[in-house]
């Protein structure tokens, strides 16, 4: 025992300080099984998708059939390219609406500004489920059925659900950063005869961008992400990744969905790195 | 802040598209299940709205009642789990070097951007009968009874006559491993944002007058974190209270949560009026917690200041 807390105390260093929390062996230890416990199922759902093994359960080598199977499975592309191109609507019209909202609520003064924060907020807070059946008697009831039009319009209502529950999120993130403007520049751009527009369009939007990166970002994966909206509000003739996926996964367990899974986790990984990295670089021109 | 008659166009350019996204296709939509809520079935596809409390009633009947109960249950244990498991992680973010940090509240972060469904269907291949956990027990089972037919305690059976595999999977424990599971960034995260903001000098000052770092935990950790405490309970309450996937997937035949309910009353069972009551019930109840949180918060907001 005395080894191992050697070992993870690296002997060479100084003695544990009283507020070196994180050097001590029990926090250290908890943090390693926390972590464990979130990426070892994710990492094995990966892992296993290579596994030339229908059973699924016991390593019988490497294998790449079943990202083949997943390719030809038709209705499983048709569904991926779905949820794709429902995230990328979403996402902009998501950050648009979202860039307003903190523009207004940053900005003005008006009658019943609190409520109207309030209300923005609501998307935030309220139960998926809830949302999710009042969309599907609304779409139902209004005889808003996408289902039959030609793609991608019959993805709209879908569509319409996730920019209603994604841009008051992409607000909240564009507010932060609205904060840290300084507002000497619009004024003065305004003295200087600039009009409302060309204020908006050439000083706050480009001060705006690493926020409506982030806000773009979390659309995205908020959209991609999202499960019980989608199942909801997809009527019987579209076919999205998550509920595809659902069926699937009702029936039974297959590398199938493990080869499927793991390419939408590869893509949030690298869409979520890229943003971050965006991000980052933004961070440093601003600071530089 | 500018009053919004110094540039009226600017204001209504900016304020009607959002308003109007919000108004059609949130607010409507929830005015119409919330009304519906007041009105009874007439038809396969027709309700008479006639302003009756008597799906309200329905709802505290035992049976739904006890589903009530059960989610609150269940999302109060996982609260609880993910408290206890959260605030030793968040403490370790917090007091970890720049760098390790930044790569820690990645690690606790990154799970949350992967799909929900995925990590549930990750879940079960851990936990059903012919997954990871058993298949490991099983291989330890059988190293163990190969060990005691070595010494020569074969024939007594001493660890049971073949491996059992354990059900872990459609019941109550398999629904909470799976909230706790989907939750836990939930509440890493406002307690590590409570700990990072707390003043290090208070925890200096407590241990440099005597007191142990348990009692200085308890006495100066806890209290000066309590807003982010209350904040973290409320963020992984409210969503676990009204889960849907967790238990439609992970739980048995009796780990329904409301959201089950809700959802059977909307699709298989077709009564939009029962549902539209019981959907309103778990917003009544999210409100509350939401409000409680802003009160504690304030709360804490006005002791700072005086």
């Amino acid at each position: 025992m005395s080894t191992l807390t050697n070992l993870l105390r690296r002997k060479n260093r100084p003695e544990i300080g009283p507020l070196d929390y994180h050097r001590r062996l029990w926090l250290r230890v908890t943090v390693a099984l926390t972590l464990i416990f979130l990426y070892m199922p994710i990492l094995t759902l990966m892992a296993f998708s290579f596994n030339d093994s229908k059973r699924n359960i016991v390593w019988r080598g490497f294998t790449f059939k079943y990202y083949e199977k997943a390719i030809n499975n038709s209705e499983l592309i048709e569904a991926f390219l779905n949820s794709l191109t429902i995230a990328f609507v979403s996402t902009i019209a998501s950050v648009i609406l979202g860039a307003l909202t903190a523009y207004v609520l940053w900005r003005f003064r008006f009658p019943f500004r609190a409520v109207y924060e309030g209300a923005m907020a609501l998307p935030v807070v309220i139960p998926e489920i809830c949302m999710g059946v009042a969309l599907m008697v609304f779409f139902l009831r209004t005889g808003f059925n996408t289902g039959g039009w030609v793609w991608p319009f019959n993805l709209s209502a879908i569509t319409i659900a996730h920019i209603a529950f994604s841009f008051p999120f992409a607000a909240i993130v564009i507010r932060a950063r609205l904060e840290s403007f300084n507002t000497e520049l619009s004024e003065s751009a305004k003295d200087l005869g600039a009009s409302e527009f060309q204020v908006f369009k050439d000083i706050i939007v480009p001060h705006m961008k690493p926020g409506l990166i982030a806000g773009a970002l979390l659309a995205f994966t908020l959209s991609l992400d999202d499960f019980v909206i989608t199942f909801f509000t997809s009527g019987p003739g579209t076919l999205t990744f998550p509920v595809k996926i659902y069926s699937m996964v009702r029936f039974s367990v297959t590398p199938e969905v493990n080869a499927a899974s793991t390419v939408l986790i590869v893509i949030t990984v690298i869409i979520t790195a890229l943003a971050l990295r965006l991000q980052n670089r933004n961070n440093m021109l601003q600071a530089g | 802040m500018d009053n919004w008659r110094k540039s009226v166009g600017a204001f209504w350019a900016s304020f009607l598209p959002p308003t109007f996204w919000l108004v059609a296709f949130f607010l409507a939509p929830l005015s119409l299940i919330w009304m519906f809520s007041f009105g009874v079935k007439s038809g396969i596809t027709d309700i008479d709205i006639n302003w009756t409390l008597q799906q309200y009633a329905r709802a505290l009947e035992p049976l739904y009642l006890g589903i009530f109960a059960k989610s609150l249950w269940m999302a109060t244990v996982t609260t609880f789990i993910c408290l206890i498991v959260a605030f030793p992680v968040a403490i370790a973010i917090v007091f970890a070097p720049p760098k390790a940090r930044m790569w820690l509240l990645l690690l606790v972060i990154l799970p949350f951007w992967t799909n929900l469904l995925i990590r549930t269907y990750a879940l079960i291949a851990v936990l059903r009968t012919r997954g990871h956990v058993n298949f490991t027990l099983e291989w330890a089972w059988e190293n163990a009874n190969g060990l005691l037919t070595f010494i020569g305690l074969g024939s007594f059976n001493l660890i049971g006559e073949k491996f059992e595999p354990l059900a872990l999977l459609y019941n109550n424990t398999a629904v909470v491993v799976g909230l706790v599971y989907v939750a836990l960034p939930f509440m890493v995260l406002p307690l590590y944002a409570a700990l990072d903001r707390l003043d290090r000098s208070f925890i200096e000052a407590s241990l440099d007058l005597g007191a142990g770092h348990i009692r200085t935990f308890w006495s100066v950790v806890v209290p000066l974190a309590l807003p982010g405490i209350a904040s973290g309970i409320v963020i992984t309450f409210i969503p676990t209270l009204g889960s849907f996937l967790t238990p439609d997937l992970l739980g048995g035949t009796d780990s329904q949560m409301i959201a089950n309910v809700i959802e059977r009353q909307f699709k298989s069972a077709n009564d939009w009026p029962f549902g539209a009551a019981l959907s309103f019930l778990l917003m009544y109840v999210t409100f509350f917690g939401l409000a409680l949180r802003a009160l504690l918060t304030r709360r804490e907001g006005v002791g700072d200041r005086t």
